[in-house]
């Protein structure tokens, strides 16, 4: 088994007595992007936020290459290498941008280093290291995305999973987001890409992107497909992915 | 012009012992969103210690590390035994166990302590300088209160600032989701969090206390004005705690020179109306509104 395999078993969960996710199983591979999609409602942020922990299923398993994380609070989850970056972003605000970012160095293994990480951070995104001095709110909603997604990866993890990342932006930042996660996944100069479970209502852009595809509809999984597959399924789009 | 002076320089005095007691107020507010009745229950209670520490025979010094390790112990428990239970439910819950809290304390320490009034030694002179012939009421025992007061605050400054740990308090304090999804330990922050407010509210309620007689409701007046303080403040702020302190200490001490001191309680009442009145979020307070 590869280091950073997310699988997920049976997941059930509920929020008193609606059943939010029912039966639900994923397997997020490294070298990979992973879309989640579905209209509003379908589960899928709940998909996430019960692999991160913050909240607890009724049912199934979580397990990162074989590790139960069932039941694991997020704190352990995190430290395990699992990188959740949760819907509407996530950036504290009352933190600069480069406190948001140590925040998630603190967690990575090779403290030491910190600087060195910041500094290939501020690399991947230069507005960021203009501004990283100031208060994270000044940034616009693009460079808020980069912040998330910087600071997701200052912990070092082997798994990513991302909450809506193209959720009002511009097309051409979606488009740079996404094309920063492909990067991120087939990492060519190391050979170690990461896993990347990705959620997304824009299924349009996440399946240009990914190369799995898994739709939700009320908490169960109606397909599961190669991305390309998936989005030339005409039925499916207009059942489903509204495109 | 003497007595604008020394009323000034009193009012400076006290008023580094309010902003003392309404930062300790602000660090748990900003951590938990609790606005800690017993803060002042607390301090009188680790007060007590170091009263029965020092009149064994121990120095005045003994007394303040025995208070200040007793404050931290003391605000560490209180948090997981009683808060972490109520956190999370209606806020109302938390408010009503810390006011239980404030009256178990001064129950106790009554029945443990007595109720009667004891005088608590100040470590420094209590007389006033003179200079050129003239008296001022700024004594070494002010001196060394607003100093204490002063490292206090520095103290803390460096830690929030400038070490991981405040930076992980200060993520827990705000986000504490984003936090634990970073692998913050946010339990623990918000314990050391009351741990902290609990030493410096102690700090508070042992210089008050030096040089003048404690009993066990000798802080219930400090309470209301740390309170209005903090509120002046912003309660989320706290620069604001500091500044807001001062500015009481320096307005209760006009008041009760020029007007009256019989009239000190409903001046502070009065502020704190006027504030919330005219600045509900306080002078320094980065949010826009607070429900009060």
């Amino acid at each position: 088994m590869t280091a950073g395999t997310l699988e997920v078993a049976g997941l059930t969960t509920s929020y008193g007595p609606v059943t939010a996710l029912d039966g639900v199983d994923v397997t997020a591979e490294r070298g990979r992007i992973t879309a989640v999609l579905g209209a509003n409602g379908a589960g899928k942020s709940t998909l996430l936020r019960t692999v991160s922990g913050l909240v607890r299923p009724d049912a199934g398993h979580v397990r990162l290459d074989g590790v139960d994380l069932t039941r694991a609070p997020a704190e352990d989850v995190a430290r395990a290498g699992v990188a959740h970056v949760p819907e509407g972003r996530g950036v504290i605000t009352e933190l600069t941008v480069e406190e948001n970012l140590r925040l998630g160095a603190l967690l990575g293994s090779a403290r030491k280093r910190t600087d060195r990480r910041l500094a290939h951070v501020y690399e991947m995104f230069p507005p960021l290291a203009e501004r990283r001095r100031h208060d994270a709110h000044v940034l616009s909603g693009g460079e808020r995305q980069m912040l998330v997604i910087g600071r997701a990866l200052l912990t070092g993890p082997s798994v990513l999973l991302l909450d809506e990342p193209s959720l009002g932006l511009a097309p051409r930042v979606v488009a740079q987001i996404f094309g920063l996660l492909r990067g991120l996944v087939d990492d060519t100069t190391t050979g170690l890409g990461m896993t990347v479970l990705l959620v997304e209502q824009n299924a349009r852009s996440a399946l240009s992107v990914a190369d799995v595809g898994i739709v939700l509809n009320l908490g169960r999984v109606v397909a599961r497909d190669a991305a390309a597959t998936l989005a030339a399924d005409e039925n499916l789009r207009h059942a489903y992915l509204g495109f | 012009m003497q007595q604008f002076l020394n009323v000034t320089l009193t009012g400076l005095g006290q008023g580094a012992v309010y902003a003392a007691f309404a930062l300790a107020l602000v660090l748990i507010w900003r951590s938990t969103r609790i606005v800690n009745f017993a803060q002042g229950a607390m301090a009188m209670f680790t007060t007590y210690l170091a009263l029965v520490v020092i009149e064994s025979g121990q120095s005045y010094w003994v007394g303040l590390a025995v208070a200040l390790v007793a404050g931290l112990v003391l605000g560490a428990a209180i948090e997981r035994l009683v808060i972490r239970p109520v956190e999370g439910g209606p806020e109302l819950n938390a408010v009503i166990v810390t006011l239980g809290l404030f009256v178990a304390l001064q129950a106790l320490a009554a029945i443990l302590f007595g109720s009667t009034f004891r005088s608590f030694p100040a470590p420094f002179d209590l007389r006033g300088f003179t200079v050129g012939g003239v008296n001022i009421a700024f004594t070494a025992n002010s001196i060394y209160t607003i100093v204490a007061v002063v490292v206090v605050m520095l103290a803390l400054v460096a830690l929030f600032r400038f070490t991981d740990l405040g930076l992980k308090m200060r993520a827990a304090a705000f986000s504490q989701e984003v936090s634990r999804l970073l692998g913050v330990r946010v339990g623990r922050m918000l314990t050391l969090g009351w741990a902290l407010a609990a030493v410096v509210g102690s700090l508070a309620g042992l210089l008050i206390a030096g040089g003048s007689l404690v009993f066990p409701g000798y802080m219930d007046s400090i309470i209301v004005y740390g309170f209005v303080a903090a509120v002046l403040g912003g309660l989320d702020s706290p620069g604001g705690a500091v500044v807001g302190g001062l500015t009481i200490g320096l307005l209760l001490s006009y008041v009760s020179g020029y007007v009256g001191s019989e009239l000190v309680a409903l001046a502070a009442l009065a502020i704190l109306v006027a504030v919330l009145l005219v600045r509900p979020q306080g002078l320094f307070a980065r949010t826009a509104a607070r429900r009060v």
